[in-house]
């Protein structure tokens, strides 16, 4: 088969992260949080680790939306931390919202992006990330204040720290291999079933 | 109120009715048709005021503004409507009260003929993803058309779109 090449830019190192372990790592306690999670990888392992918690908007479809519902969210809700969570074939289809969400800074939005390097739901093809395309130097042209790239242990603690204390905006990059996400929470998202959840959990 | 509204203020009637409907988030791709919405939201303190780099991230804004409990309104011109395709299937499906004002082209006095070809395609296109399509023709029928909308998306739940015709705001000269 062929292939296509790896840019002459590519310089991340490859990626070593388990996301069965890594995203557990990162979130760690879902309660404090208000989270949208986009197709398809992200939203089963978030609905997995939350147990499927009210408090989580999961995409079956709608490809590129979760970030934007994201800022929405944020901005109706300043007193609440709002985390977004995506894969890379998700942010890249709607890579500009990263710019609309920058500009309107909301300081209770992060946004993670597990990046895979691949479309894994569809034959697991190369995404662009996976040939060297940089979404965390996109993030940070877009204006984003704070950007964090996590390559292995190391730099999960400081992911963390940023996904409650933040103080501002950020951009995170969780860079993982191939492979699944736990997928044990629920087989289907039905969308208007995860509105009417998640609202009556936040405004009673 | 209506009777009184010419094409010099519905504009501005305009803004003030969605405000008064407990709308804050104004999101949008610029457009002439809508300057007057989208320079008053800019100056209002109590609105977020959101840029769009394509108007299909509205559509998913909107949505995310409903969870939170607010209510939000996407302006854009026809054109736009192409770019919002598969996201309205997030609205569709998750029972998202939408508005969405749409300043047409391509229709009525028309002199671009790049514009045809989707301001003719934008009521089809919508109905096709399950959003009512209303129309504004003249300024008298504004606040009522856009009155009706609102109770339509934010009391029933629906998803809702005014067209504001190019009868209602001129055709651009070229």
């Amino acid at each position: 088969m062929a292939k296509l090449n790896k840019l002459q830019t590519a310089t991340l190192p490859d990626a070593v992260l388990d996301r069965r372990q890594a995203v557990p790592a990162l979130i760690e306690d879902h309660k404090d949080f208000l989270m949208v999670a986009g197709l398809a990888g992200t939203a089963w392992e978030l609905s997995a680790l939350t147990h499927e918690s009210p408090s989580l908007f999961g995409l079956g479809g709608a490809m590129g939306a979760a970030p934007m519902m994201g800022l929405g969210l944020a901005l109706a809700q300043p007193k609440r931390r709002v985390l977004v969570a995506t894969g890379d074939g998700e942010l890249l289809m709607n890579v500009g919202a990263l710019a609309t969400i920058a500009l309107q800074n909301p300081p209770n939005l992060t946004i993670v992006c597990v990046d895979n390097g691949h479309y894994g739901e569809t034959g697991n093809q190369d995404s662009h990330t996976g040939l060297g395309v940089r979404l965390d130097i996109i993030a940070a042209g877009c204006g984003f204040p704070v950007v964090h790239v996590i390559n292995t242990e190391a730099d999960m603690a400081e992911g963390r720290r940023l996904i409650r204390e933040g103080g501002g905006l950020s951009f995170i990059l969780l860079r993982v291999k191939e492979g699944p996400a736990n997928h044990l929470g629920k087989k289907n998202l039905v969308p208007h079933i995860e509105r009417d959840r998640f609202r009556a959990a936040l405004l009673g | 109120m209506a009777d009184t509204i010419t094409k010099e203020t519905w504009p501005s009637a305009l803004y003030d009715l969605l405000r008064a409907n407990g709308i804050t988030q104004f999101c949008y791709v610029p457009d002439a048709g809508h300057k007057v919405l989208i320079d008053r939201s800019l100056a209002d303190p109590d609105v977020h005021s959101v840029p769009l780099t394509t108007e299909e991230e509205g559509v998913a804004m909107v949505a995310g503004a409903d969870l939170g409990g607010k209510r939000a309104v996407l302006l854009m011109q026809s054109s736009g409507v192409g770019n919002c395709i598969n996201m309205l299937s997030l609205t569709q499906g998750g029972r998202f009260p939408f508005l969405t004002l749409i300043s047409m082209r391509g229709e009525y006095g028309e002199g671009n003929p790049w514009q045809f070809a989707m301001g003719q395609a934008v009521e089809p296109v919508l109905k096709a993803m399950g959003v009512i399509v209303l129309r504004a023709e003249h300024p008298s029928e504004v606040i009522t058309a856009v009155t009706a909308a609102i109770t339509m998306a934010f009391q029933s739940g629906q998803q809702v779109a005014v067209l504001l015709t190019q009868r209602l705001i001129g055709a651009k000269k070229f």
